[in-house]
């Protein structure tokens, strides 16, 4: 049984494909203006880990902010059900989830398999998002790899008291040209932020089997920052971007399963 | 009876001299330097208009998110209490004030005295303030003068449905770039309806009350003024110069002050 999710993310689009429960292959590539490009973009790229082609694919789910606008899904389920099951599937111990997207960040509670029984989201605001990290690191002249590096290298931790990124944008600049160091001005940009994170987070509730997915897990500066704000360590996805992707295979692979069942019923 | 009022916002600084009452000297300049040398350049440009000199000056309030860094005001004041008193000087019959700043915007609803009823303000974030506008204006690659009068032009609003600078700027963008592009007008009409789809949420939640002023630089914005107006369904009341307002009300609460110790 062949199966794909597909996550058409604000920034990124991600594609895994799973066999029986195994992971085949996956891609992550960048989110053009089309969802439906990214979307055969992201495909294409996992097939060629594959020897398979599209039409060998049996059920596809898609999820994410583009979800309803890919061509070959069969389906799609919101993002927040993929998360959860995605994040249950890398490491099935955990119960509260950290979600920092391109354009939002969520905080979902999951129950032992994987179903989310609560969550929380902002996507009104750029703070904390992947948006906002981009914007800094373009104000900071960093590559956007580096920024997570980097901040760990800070020695004085300069106080954000705002998220805005328009604002911290400003203040940004303002640092720079006293001279503050760019490592010094990203530790405060993600301390403000693991504040905000916190505050999204307590309003669910926050177990010590704490996971954060999305593109900025990967940044080492943030989740070491979210850490020490929350006092725990995260257990870390072996990659956390493709959480969402990983959760609509899963979910294609029981639909399938459930339709195959009711074929051989009738 | 001299008296100075100096207003501390986050991108101009802003200072009214009165004599019993009435406007002799008033100044505005872009913000730029530390906050103390900042208001006494500001205090001094108002009193060259007014022929006075700096001894003149019998009281001094100022107010603004910068008043702290004053020190030699004789009193501090919040800034709705300001704005409010600016604009029942200007407009007895206004109950409410809607200021856009720079960096911040704040509703108040008041007393037929001048005084703070209630009010809200956000200055957390960029949305429904100045530096919304600017962002957009500079996306854009169009003035701020020509923004106004573009978005008179418009012919209906864009649909822009994020207050969130950011998030609004790729709105912005696909907007331009869409086949065919929305006009600019209406884009321009939709960033301005952003800005008071936020704004009307701190009315809403005050509860409107008649007449309303609106304050602040982004005052000066016709286009914008009418969008507003269109989102409360009201007539607004502009002052001539809505960057003055609050100053003003500062300088009013200084003659009170000096009126109160003389009658002590």
């Amino acid at each position: 049984m062949i199966v794909a999710g597909v996550d058409i993310g604000s920034r990124g689009s991600k594609t895994v494909i799973m066999q029986d429960g195994r992971m085949l292959s996956y891609s992550i590539c960048e989110t053009g203006p089309e969802s439906a490009k990214s979307a055969y973009l992201t495909m294409n790229e996992a097939l060629k880990g594959t020897v398979l082609s599209l039409t060998d694919i049996e059920y596809v789910v898609g999820t994410g902010y583009g979800r309803v606008l890919i061509p070959f899904a069969n389906e799609n389920i919101s993002e927040i059900s993929c998360h959860a099951k995605g994040a249950n599937w890398f490491l099935p111990s955990v119960r509260t989830i950290l979600d920092m997207g391109g354009q939002d960040c969520k905080a979902i509670n999951v129950d032992e398999k994987g179903r989310v029984t609560r969550f929380i989201m902002n996507d009104k605001c750029a703070g904390g998002t992947g948006r906002f990290l981009e914007v800094m690191a373009d104000v900071l002249q960093v590559p956007l790899q580096e920024i997570g590096p980097m901040a760990l290298q800070s020695r004085e931790n300069i106080p954000f008291n705002t998220i805005c990124a328009v604002f911290a944008k400003s203040e940004a600049l303002s640092l720079l040209k006293k001279g503050t160091h760019e490592s010094d001005i990203l530790a405060g940009l993600y301390s403000a932020i693991a504040t905000r994170c916190h505050n999204l987070l307590k309003r669910i509730s926050i177990d010590s089997e704490f996971t954060i997915t999305g593109g900025i897990a990967k940044n080492t500066g943030m989740v070491k920052t979210l850490e020490d704000k929350l006092g725990m360590k995260a257990l870390l996805a072996e990659d956390p971007q493709i959480a969402g992707a990983v959760g609509a295979a899963l979910f294609a692979a029981e639909r399938l399963a459930a339709k195959q069942k009711q074929g051989v019923a009738s | 009876m001299i008296v100075a009022g100096i207003d501390m916002g986050a991108l101009t600084t802003k200072a009214v001299v009165l004599k019993d009452g009435e406007v002799i000297g008033q100044s505005i300049i872009t913000a730029s330097e530390e906050g103390e040398v900042q208001a006494r350049r500001t205090l001094e440009e108002a009193i060259k208009q007014s022929g006075i000199t700096p001894n003149d000056i019998q009281y001094i309030v100022v107010t603004g998110e910068g008043r702290k860094s004053v020190s030699f005001a004789n009193k501090e004041k919040t800034t709705p209490t300001a704005i409010s008193k600016g604009a029942n000087k200007l407009f007895p019959s206004a109950r409410m004030v809607i200021d856009v700043g720079g960096e911040s915007s704040t509703v108040i609803r008041m007393t037929e005295k001048g005084g703070v009823e209630d009010s809200m303000s956000n200055d957390k974030c960029a949305s429904g303030t100045g530096v919304f506008l600017e962002t957009m204006a500079k996306l854009m690659q169009i003035s701020l003068e020509e923004f106004a009068r573009l978005s008179l032009q418009a012919q209906k609003k864009a649909e822009i449905s994020n207050t969130c600078a950011i998030f609004a700027e790729s709105e912005v963008v696909s907007h331009v770039h869409r086949d065919p592009p929305t006009p600019k007008n209406d884009v321009i009409a939709g960033i301005h309806a952003s800005i008071a789809s936020r704004i009307g949420g701190f009315v809403r939640r005050l509860g409107i009350k008649e007449d309303v002023v609106l304050s602040g630089g982004v005052a000066k914005n016709a286009g914008f003024a009418r969008v507003m107006e269109e989102e409360l369904g009201v007539r607004i009341l502009i002052p001539q110069e809505p960057q003055l307002v609050a100053a003003l009300g500062a300088a009013r609460i200084a003659q009170e002050e000096m009126a109160r110790k003389k009658t002590s």
